[in-house]
């Protein structure tokens, strides 16, 4: 296939205060092709596109469009959009109040000879453009009437429909189910058939495959490669997102296997569901057990240990907890349960960062306790000592307001406040993003010998390595879904080749 | 290839929206019909008491125009009834007083109309200020101005042209009857109607036809959709604003032709009837939903009331204000329920 190019992007640099969010990014898109865009989280996806439809203003790099001499540089998403280039989010950026037909032709209506807007000829328009896409919908009804997926396409229709020459997609797949997805998929085809190029951003692997014709990897904000989708199978993908050099990795050895079929089950989930975020798994977990889920963000780890938490309460299935049913509706259920929940976003969800040290260690025992049993002061300072003890928190004093602490004594706080309500079942997400080495080692210790009092824990994160060290047993993830389990000798090999799936591993 | 796509097709369904308007038109009627029962003995059913409840409310009619255009962008306009005594107020002093004639002082009335609101609209679109704290400080601003200009209650001199078109009527051809005295009544409208109306027609063409009409429905619908879609958001607002303002002013003019004086305490509370007829007639406070029509209806049921409060004649007229009342939290729980069913469906 010889295709024209139509946008090159060459050596875009940005900077966000302390952060290199792009280094050096090549793009090079051709004519009448869908070409993924991937990279975990912060891998500067969003940047760079951003930096295309001029949202971020990047500081070094130039921008070629196809038709336009020299480089170009984009000052807003309306300057973009007037130079062919259109971006469709994941939120449908569309009025719903408005009917299909207004929704396409919103500011450029045809008019009649009185300049008023000749709503004969808009729906007429309308019809065509749909036609044109293969869509029979009747276009005169609200857009709030039809689903997301259709919304989405509408929102498509839109721009190809102003001359677009070149589509991002930024995650548009994320809310839609598979039929919908599938449907979305016959329509990128049949624009790229028609000539537009298509960059899609999604961390889905599957539909990767499914649709694309080559790839761009970013990694930590710089350029990974370039591959045509034949020459970079699933195993390959995720080693280069994820930075491993598939070659070299070490197998680290497991710690000594410890038999703990015969112990008591803390948490047996059946059929747990939560619309768009996780579809049903199965899950068991035994009393001094630590369960790692292991999968690319995204692929839904957070989601299924919300869906048990009861942080997105579950559509579907049964939870029980030591052998007893449970209905569990709100986190504070959960709680009672004695579980308790580690968020992997600190600085939003985790932290109070005008609360001193104490006060955000006694926060969750506290809520969990009601307002009708305020803990008195002496026993608060009691259960904050103990815990700046026990984790070696590095604070000049309980009363230390915790903003003023380093992010991984930050972690540790929260990882006191969980502990202070003596939980039976702990789930940590992502405990170990963003802190030390030394912080690391001492927060998977602690989860061992949790592990080893007799406590079960969930275990999140992307390492890896952390993973291996620390779980008995692991969950696989891939697109919002669990595929399947991993016990006995976990090595790196396995694991990566379990995320990547599908039936092309070398 | 054809077969993914139709089956995307969705049903069709009763658009929620309509539902609530003709809602509000069955219950206009069954009000009004139910009144001719009850009350047909003191003469509910002759055609000039709807006539009267047209005449009474005309002024309202045109402030509840632009109030349901400013509500249809998210906003909110509390300025109206400060601006109308405001409005009254010049016109019966500038007559009375100033020795300005009629022409010239309804031209001015509109401008300050027009000026009044392109400041408001200017704080809200493109300052981002609160409407709501925007046109508590316009209504702080025209009552005081109104009792600067004077505090007494100023008429309008009766040798002004305004008086004789406060006093012209316009018979209407058919729906006379003999009285007991067998006297022809003749049912008739005022000009204060007439113009109350042609609003209401040009308000209606304005949102259904213009591109001016459909954005202010886009900026409430969603204002960063409506930003991205290339429409000029701060811009719209400010003229939603302006038009309110002088739809205010017209709605002032037809207030005076009824009440043909001005004083610091007329029109009270009136920018509440406005807003209370806009969603009775199926406006939604947040914006993107509602048309004219339904606020016009919205204005006969809040005249309908008054009306049949008048013709019992023993009851309090504050229970007008009550069945005011009753009727909007009918219609927000009824606007609560479909959008909870809406979300439902999804």
């Amino acid at each position: 296939m010889e295709h024209s190019v139509v946008l090159t992007m060459r050596g875009i640099s940005m900077t966000f205060p302390g952060v290199k969010a792009l280094d050096n990014v090549d793009l090079t898109l051709y004519k009448g092709e869908i070409h993924a865009l991937m990279g975990e989280n912060g891998a500067g996806k969003s940047t760079l596109i951003k930096c295309l439809t001029g949202i971020n203003n990047f500081e070094a790099g130039e921008i070629h469009l196809e038709g336009i001499d020299g480089p170009i540089r984009n000052h807003s998403t309306l300057d973009a959009q007037k130079k062919g280039i259109s971006t469709v989010y994941q939120e449908v950026n569309l009025c719903p109040n408005l009917s299909v037909a207004e929704n396409l032709y919103i500011g450029r209506e045809p008019l009649t000879k009185f300049h008023t807007i000749d709503r004969k000829a808009m729906v007429a328009g309308a019809k065509r453009i749909m036609a044109d896409l293969d869509f029979d919908i009747d276009v005169t009804q609200n857009l709030e009437n039809y689903s997301l997926a259709l919304q989405q396409m509408i929102a498509i229709a839109r721009a190809v429909d102003m001359d677009c020459k070149v589509l991002i997609l930024d995650e548009p797949t994320s809310s839609l189910d598979d039929n919908e997805v599938e449907k979305l998929f016959t329509l990128m085809r049949k624009l790229r058939d028609q000539g537009v190029s298509i960059v899609f951003v999604t961390h889905f692997l599957e539909q990767v495959y499914a649709v694309c014709d080559r790839i761009t990897v970013l990694r930590n904000g710089q350029l990974v490669g370039e591959y045509p989708i034949a020459e970079l199978p699933r195993v390959k993908l995720v080693a280069a997102m994820m930075g491993k050099d598939f070659d070299d990795l070490a197998a680290i050895k497991p710690e000594g296997e410890v038999d703990l079929s015969g112990a008591e089950m803390m948490i047996d989930a059946k059929g747990l569901s939560h619309k768009g975020t996780i579809k049903p798994f199965d899950l068991e977990i035994r009393k001094g057990e630590v369960v790692g889920l292991t999968g690319l963000l995204g692929s839904g780890r957070s989601e299924l240990a919300r869906a048990i938490y009861g942080a997105d309460k579950a559509q579907t299935g049964t939870l029980k907890v030591k052998g007893q049913e449970v209905k569990i509706n709100a986190p504070i259920d959960a709680m009672n349960q004695g579980m308790g929940l580690l968020p992997d976003d600190r600085k939003a969800e985790g932290i109070i960062a005008d609360l001193s040290v104490r006060e955000n260690i006694i926060l969750a025992l506290q809520a969990k306790r009601g307002m009708g049993h305020l803990l008195s002061h002496a026993e608060q300072e009691e259960l904050a000592d103990k815990y700046i003890e026990m984790l070696q928190i590095k604070t000049a004093s309980k009363e230390t307001l915790i903003k003023q602490l380093s992010g991984g004594n930050q972690q540790k706080v929260i990882l006191a406040r969980w502990l202070a309500t003596d939980p039976d079942f702990l789930i940590l997400d992502e405990p170990t993003r963003g802190i030390d080495v030394g912080t690391k080692t001492e927060i998977q210790k602690l989860v061992i010998q949790l592990a080893q009092e007799g406590k079960s824990l969930i275990f999140i994160s992307s390492e890896v390595e952390e993973m291996l060290r620390t779980c008995n047993r692991l969950a696989v993830l891939r697109d919002g879904e669990k595929v399947g389990e991993l016990d006995g000798e976990l090595t790196q090999e396995r694991v990566m080749a379990a995320i990547a799936g599908g039936g092309d591993s070398e | 290839m054809n077969k993914p796509a139709n089956a995307l097709k969705e049903r069709r369904q009763i658009n929620s929206n309509t539902l609530l308007l003709l809602i509000t038109i069955a219950l206009f009627i069954v009000m009004y019909v139910v009144g001719c029962i009850i009350y047909s003995s003191k003469g509910f059913t002759h055609l000039q008491t709807f006539l009267n409840i047209l005449i009474n409310n005309a002024g309202l009619l045109c402030v509840a125009c632009g109030m349901t255009c400013v509500m249809l962008t998210g906003g909110i306009d509390i300025s109206v009834g400060a601006l109308i005594s405001l409005d009254c107020m010049i016109l019966a002093q500038g007559m009375s007083e100033w020795g300005l004639s009629t022409i010239p002082l309804c031209i001015l009335v509109l401008v300050i109309g027009v000026v009044f609101g392109m400041f408001q609209g200017f704080c809200v679109g493109y300052l981002e200020i609160q409407p709501f704290i925007v046109s508590m400080a316009g209504m702080f601003f025209c009552r005081g101005m109104t009792a600067v200009i004077s505090t007494n209650q100023v008429s309008v001199p009766a040798d002004s042209l305004f008086y004789k078109w406060a006093n012209f009527k316009i018979e209407l051809p058919f729906g006379g009857y003999y009285n007991k005295k067998g006297i022809l009544q003749v049912p008739y409208i005022r000009v204060s109607v007439v113009i109350a109306l042609i609003v209401l027609l040009v308000v209606f063409l304005l949102l259904r036809y213009t591109k001016f009409g459909r954005s202010l429905y886009a900026v409430g619908g969603s204002e960063q959709s409506a930003a991205m879609m290339g429409l000029n958001v701060k811009n719209t607002k400010m003229k939603a604003y302006m038009l309110s303002s002088f739809l205010c002013s017209i709605g002032g003019i037809c207030y005076c032709l009824n009440t043909m004086s001005g004083s610091v305490s007329q029109a009270t509370g009136l920018e509440m009837d406005a807003i209370a007829s806009s969603v009775i007639g199926g406006t939604l406070l947040t914006g993107g939903v509602g048309n004219v029509i339904g606020s016009f209806f919205g204005v006969l049921i809040n005249g309908t009331i008054s009306s049949l409060v008048k013709t019992n004649g023993k009851l309090l007229s504050s229970w007008a204000n009550i069945a005011t009342a009753a009727l909007l939290c009918f219609f927000i729980v009824l606007q609560s329920i479909f959008a909870v069913l809406k979300d439902r469906k999804k």
